[in-house]
This record gives C-alpha cells, sequence and structure tokens, in this order.
C-alpha cells in the first residue's frame, strides 16, 4: 500500500476507481489520476479497495453492506480526501454509509470527481479546448441529486472550449439503470432507457457526457443497440482530450 | 392487513402492457412532465422552500407521533359542533357504517366527490352493486366511473386516459354523436351533474386534512364539485384516513400552502373548503347532519413502526408519481393498487401485504427524485430498500439472491478474490463479444441486460493492472 507522504505539495488524494470502472472504463481512472496531478493533487490508489457495497445496501442487505462499509473505510482513512469517478458509488458512501457505521469521518471527506474539482480544488478550466466544435449533451445522473449536486452540466463542461452544449429533454429524468433492477425488470428498464435515448437523439448531441459507469452502460449500451452513433464518455475522458492527455500510457 | 389486493395480479405482465402502449407513455409523461415544472415554479416562488418543507414534515410527524391524543380532540370538537364521528378498523366497517347512514337517513341519491379512501375501500362499487343511485362528481372519477375504468394517478385519475377514449365513453354512456371537443365532453358532464348536485340527498367527501382543534375537516379542488356535494345535499358524509390530521388552524396553513404547489402548481387550489357539523342557524347552506368517519385499514400498523411512521405523513399530493421514471413509463395501473407510484410502492406493501405486493419495492431504480420532490420529505428510496430488506429476512422472496449476493459480500471482502473473479469475467465477456467491443446476448440471469441493449465489452486490463505499471516504472 502506498502511504500518504507528509511533504506532499497538494492535496493527498485516494482514488476510489470502484468496480465497474475499474473492469469496463479504466481509461477513465487514468484520466481522473492524470487530471488531478495535473492540478496537483498527490494521488493514491489503495490497492486493497473492491466493491463499497452499494449492491447489497440497495437489494436488502445492511449487514453485508456494513461489514463491506467498515473495510472501505479503514482502507481510505489514511488519505486527505478520496475521490470518485462515479456518483452512485459517491452517494453510497457518504449518504448510506453514516447508517451502516458509527461515525466516521472518511464519508465527508469524499468527493464525486467533477465535484472536487468544481467544490474543492476550484480548478480554472479556461485553457481547456476539444480539438474542434463538438455538440455535447449532458446527462445528470440520479445520485448527483443525493450530493445536492443542480441538474445542469457542470460549469467545467460550459465552460471548456469548443464545447456546444445541446439540450437534453427531461435531463433530471433517470436511465433505468438501477444495478442489478435493469436486469430483474428488463422490460421496465427498457422502456425508460427507449425514452432517454430518444431524448438524446432528439438533442443532436454527438457525445454525451455521463459521470457513472452504471448509466454509461445502459445508455452506450441501448444506444449502440438502436444503432445510435451517439458516444458516452465520462467528463475526464472529455477533458483529458481537451487537454491533450494520453490515457494510454502513463 | 385492508387493502383491496386485485386478483391474480402480475406486476411484470402489468408493467410490460404499460410499457408496450407508446401513446399511454407518451401521455403519461407529457402530462407528468408537466406537473413536475408547475411544482418547481411554485417551490421557487416561496422564499425558503426547503425550510417550509421541513415545517411541513414535522407538523405532519409530530400529529403522528400524538395521533391518539389528536383523535380524541378532533372526537370531541367535531361532536361540540354537532356532527358525528365514527371509527372504522378496515374498509368492511367503513363501508357498513356508511350503509348504516344511508338507510337510517333514507337517502336515495348520492353524489360522491373525489377521496382516495374511498376508492381505497371500493366504496362506490359496494354502493352501485347495491342498487344505490351514486354517481362520481369529479370529472375524471365520473369518467372512471362511466367507464368501468379504475383511477391510474392520486390527483389526476384519467392521466392515462386521451380525450379520444373520453368521446368514446361519454358517446355510450349518454347515447350523443361522438365529439371529442374538450368544452363540449365538459359541457355534457356537467349538465349531467348539476342535475344531480339539485337531487343528492347524501353528499361524500373525502378529507385532504382535518384539523384537530376545530373538528373541521378541509377539502381542496378545482371543480367545485366537493363544495356541491357538502352544501346542497341534507346529509354529509366525509370519509378520511387518520392520518389526514393536523393539529391547529395554523399548521393547516402551512399544508395546503404545500400541497397545492406540490400537486398541480397551483399557488391554491380554485376551491378551498372546511367544514364541519351540520348547518348553524342563520347559515344558507350546509347538511342537516354531519358524519366523519374516520378509516384506519392497516394505518395503526404503519403508526406502531418507528421506521415506517413517517410514511404516513404523506398528504397525496402526487408529486413523486409526476417525477418518477418508472411511473412515466408503465403507467398507474401496472402497480395493481389504488395508491400507484413511489409512495404507492410503500403504501401498498405496508397497507396490503408484502407478500402480495413484493414486485413493487424491487422494481425501482432508487434514483430518488421522489424524495426531492416530496413536500413533506418522506425518504422514499430508503423505505424501498427497507422493504426490500424485509422481503429478504422474511424470505419472501430471492432464495438464490440471498445466496448470490452474501457470496458476493464475501468475495469483494478479499482484494485478491476481486481481482480474480474481476479478470475472470473480463475473459468470459470479452470472449462472447467476440472481437467486436460489444455483447449481445447474455445467458442466464443477465439475459434480462442483453433483451434490451448490448453490453460494452469490458477492458483488456482493469484499472488494478494499469496502475501497477505505473508503480514498477
Amino acid at each position: 500500500m502506498t502511504q500518504p507522504k507528509a511533504s506532499a505539495p497538494g492535496p493527498r488524494v485516494a482514488l476510489f476507481i470502484t468496480c465497474l470502472t475499474d473492469q469496463f472504463f479504466p481509461r477513465v481512472g487514468v484520466a481522473v489520476t492524470k487530471i488531478l496531478e495535473h492540478f496537483g493533487c498527490e494521488v493514491f490508489f489503495p490497492r486493497e479497495q473492491t466493491c463499497c457495497g452499494q449492491p447489497m445496501f440497495n437489494n436488502g442487505f445492511p449487514v453485508e453492506a456494513g461489514e463491506l462499509a467498515r473495510r472501505w473505510v479503514e482502507i481510505f482513512k489514511p488519505y486527505e480526501y478520496v475521490v470518485t469517478p462515479s456518483g452512485s458509488c459517491c452517494s453510497m458512501v457518504r449518504e448510506h454509509y453514516p447508517q451502516l457505521l458509527d461515525g466516521s469521518d472518511v464519508p465527508g471527506r469524499t468527493y464525486e470527481f467533477v465535484e472536487f474539482l468544481e467544490k474543492v480544488l476550484k480548478v480554472d478550466v479556461s485553457g481547456i479546448s476539444l480539438p474542434q466544435s463538438r455538440k455535447v449533451a449532458y446527462h445528470y445522473t440520479c445520485h448527483l441529486r443525493g450530493l445536492g449536486i443542480e441538474p445542469r452540466p457542470p460549469r467545467i463542461l460550459r465552460e471548456m472550449g469548443n464545447v456546444q452544449m445541446m439540450e437534453l429533454e427531461r435531463a433530471d429524468q433517470c436511465c433505468g439503470f438501477g444495478g442489478t433492477f435493469a436486469v430483474k425488470y428488463p422490460v421496465v428498464s427498457g422502456a425508460i432507457v427507449e425514452d432517454k435515448t430518444d431524448c438524446i437523439a432528439r438533442s443532436g448531441a454527438e457525445t454525451l457526457v455521463c459521470n457513472d459507469a452504471g448509466c454509461t452502460m445502459n445508455i452506450a449500451g441501448m444506444c449502440r443497440r438502436r444503432g445510435m452513433e451517439t458516444r458516452v464518455v465520462h467528463l475526464a475522458e472529455l477533458m483529458a482530450e481537451g487537454m491533450g492527455i494520453d490515457l494510454d500510457k502513463w | 392487513m385492508g387493502l383491496i389486493h386485485l386478483p391474480q395480479f402480475d406486476f411484470e405482465q402489468a408493467a410490460a402492457k404499460g410499457a408496450a402502449d407508446k401513446r399511454l407513455r407518451a401521455a403519461v409523461t407529457n402530462n407528468t412532465f408537466r406537473k413536475q415544472q408547475g411544482r418547481e415554479i411554485r417551490w421557487r416562488e416561496m422564499p425558503d422552500i426547503q425550510a417550509a418543507r421541513r415545517l411541513a414534515s414535522e407538523i405532519k410527524q409530530h400529529t403522528l407521533e400524538h395521533l391518539d391524543y389528536y383523535l380524541d380532540q378532533l372526537k370531541a370538537a367535531v361532536e361540540r359542533n354537532g356532527g358525528k364521528v365514527y371509527f372504522a378498523s378496515d374498509g368492511e366497517e367503513a363501508r357498513k357504517i356508511i350503509f348504516d347512514i344511508i338507510a337510517k337517513t333514507n337517502s336515495k341519491r348520492i353524489i360522491k366527490s373525489k377521496s382516495m379512501a374511498s376508492e381505497e375501500i371500493e366504496l362506490t362499487a359496494h354502493l352501485e352493486k347495491a342498487g344505490l343511485d351514486v354517481v362520481e362528481t369529479d370529472l375524471g372519477e365520473f369518467i372512471v366511473q362511466v367507464s368501468h375504468d379504475r383511477p391510474s394517478h392520486l390527483v389526476a385519475p384519467i392521466i392515462h386516459k386521451d380525450r379520444g377514449s373520453i368521446a368514446t365513453v361519454f358517446s355510450q354512456y349518454f347515447g350523443t354523436p361522438y365529439n371529442d371537443d374538450p368544452p363540449t365532453l365538459t359541457r355534457q358532464a356537467r349538465a349531467f351533474l348539476r342535475d344531480r348536485f339539485r337531487r343528492a340527498d347524501l353528499g361524500m367527501t373525502g378529507g385532504n386534512f382535518l384539523i384537530a382543534e376545530t373538528g373541521q375537516v378541509c377539502v381542496v379542488e378545482n371543480e367545485g364539485n366537493a363544495r356541491q356535494s357538502l352544501t346542497t345535499p341534507r346529509v354529509l358524509v366525509s370519509l378520511v384516513g387518520i392520518e389526514k390530521l393536523v393539529p391547529r388552524m395554523a399548521d393547516l396553513a402551512v399544508m395546503i400552502k404545500m400541497l397545492a404547489r406540490s400537486s398541480t402548481g397551483q399557488s391554491m387550489t380554485v376551491y378551498t373548503s372546511i367544514f364541519g357539523g351540520p348547518r348553524k342557524a342563520g347559515e344558507k347552506d350546509g347538511p342537516e347532519e354531519f358524519h366523519l368517519v374516520l378509516l384506519d385499514n392497516g394505518r395503526t400498523e404503519i403508526l406502531a413502526d418507528p421506521e415506517y411512521r413517517e410514511i404516513l405523513r404523506c398528504i397525496r399530493c402526487g408529486a413523486c408519481l409526476n417525477v418518477c421514471p418508472i411511473f412515466r413509463n408503465i403507467g398507474g395501473h401496472a402497480y395493481g393498487s389504488v395508491y400507484p407510484g413511489p409512495i404507492g410502492a410503500l403504501l401498498s406493501p405496508l397497507l396490503g401485504g408484502l407478500e402480495n405486493y413484493s414486485d413493487l419495492p424491487q422494481a425501482s431504480t432508487l434514483c430518488g427524485a421522489c424524495y426531492h420532490a416530496c413536500p413533506v420529505k418522506i425518504d422514499i428510496p430508503r423505505h424501498l430498500v427497507s422493504l426490500r430488506r424485509d422481503i429478504i429476512q422474511g424470505r419472501l422472496d430471492g432464495r438464490w439472491e440471498r445466496m448470490f449476493y452474501r457470496l458476493w459480500a464475501r468475495g469483494m471482502k478479499s482484494p485478491f478474490l476481486y481481482r480474480t473473479i474481476g479478470a475472470i469475467q473480463r475473459w468470459d465477456l470479452r470472449r462472447r463479444a467476440e472481437g467486436k467491443g460489444w455483447i449481445s446476448r447474455l445467458p442466464g440471469f443477465a439475459a434480462g441486460w442483453t433483451r434490451i441493449r448490448d453490453l460494452p465489452a469490458p477492458a483488456s486490463r482493469s484499472f488494478h493492472q494499469i496502475w501497477k505499471e505505473r508503480k514498477t516504472k
């Protein structure tokens, strides 16, 4: 385990990668790491990390979720901040851990990536610009609601150069993922994601920004099934592109 | 358990039926989205909506914590006003009380205004079955009644119908030529209902609130039909759930501020009637007799549970239905209960038995839109999760799931197992993607995913592996 150094220049941040991003979208993790470092953070990756327990918690297994919560808090305790690219895992830690644990201050130091850039680092993104103008829509992932984040595109996205923001109808409506719900109630989940992709098609966006791996799998998978060309990316990936960061090597 | 459960109701079938009906989904989505926008506009107009939500929820919570006290106070006050109070433990008892009142007062013609409590005990159907002349006077409920349908929304009962289907129903019912012009349809219903108002012996209402200190009922509406029901007939019966209490008139002011704003996006409804007791000397209208039937029907069981008690704060505004992605895409009938939507997914199992409604708490994405729309801050997603826990602990469902999640949780305690299982899964899924980057078919439980959409293939290397390379450099 990499221990944070006392003499670190910027905030000592532990990256909480989350299961789905780890397995499906590791480039997002590379982007998050490099962007945080760009803005002066020292980034650590505690390798003992696994799952935060959200699937167990949501499906009615509070005891099992509590065991994973206690484990998680121990792993991330040594760091100043915990940053994660996934809104839903962040909300699991910040919103629901307090009812599973007796008092830990780690959930309070845990942030969703964009939230961390805007609220804690208060970064200036005026120099970041995509190589060419692109029509971009923003999917407001549901768990940002629980984190107290407004349902509109984040400042970073709005201020990035060459980003033409396209309006998404009913942007605050869930995409129908809901974890195991998507598999257990495919018809209901399917109707919701069909509606979501209809709205995306009508928005005229070429790229959809979505900061949650679960929603991304659902929306991108439905776009692909319906033959839509829309690319679904994490804001960290789009930022990396605008910053000229290479995600294929360290 | 009192809530009437539809026989042979199958959630998945009903939901599939709703999801397959694109016209229904578009109608419900557009209508509820307009209501959501209306609520958001009215909420922004309030100087501090979050403080108002807190206050409203505290008023209701306080009342629930002391419900026995306030029910006594209410009863005494109603009796002081000259009215009669009845406590009905379930639907059957409530119906019996109401039938007795009808018989004793020799009432022949009954007019009803909209009431969810009455829907809950299927009162209209029972009155009709007994051969009584009863008519629903709320336009939406009237349409439900004459088309032998069921309401699909707490506030907008015919949200699932378009004007064409209403025109067809009216043409058949009134024996007039088909005409789908909304003002014409409304005038037709109005002419019919005016006559019923004039000739009714007994009027029935529900109640949005009960005021303990004054012994009064408050009913809000936009059509004036409830006002007619409580002023014209000689007998007035109000059927109200026991959880509708607030202590004082001052508390009612807070609740009224929240209800119309959250429900229909109005700052106030067109009519707000506050009444109780028979007509007093010198009063121009009002009934000769007033009967207040207080309905329990499973509510005291919810009240007894400190965890679920706050669900009784619900003021039936429908704001949670209006923002719900599930409700928008399957419609209210798919819930198989008079209480649809997110609040219905709590009330139906709690009032009607978890075993009868075990799908409802599970068929949710837990997106949380309902909680953030609720004027009395009922943490709906949290309670849905608790009901899922109850399903697991009561072993009502999911033997395989119990095993699956417990094994999964155990595996996740070991970084080695996490990484190994991850590697095997990635290998397996990438094999199924056949180099296309997407998986179109999965077996077993996971088939639910690929039945609807493709699955992106996982990365060849996990972030854990990629990070390791960085460290070795």
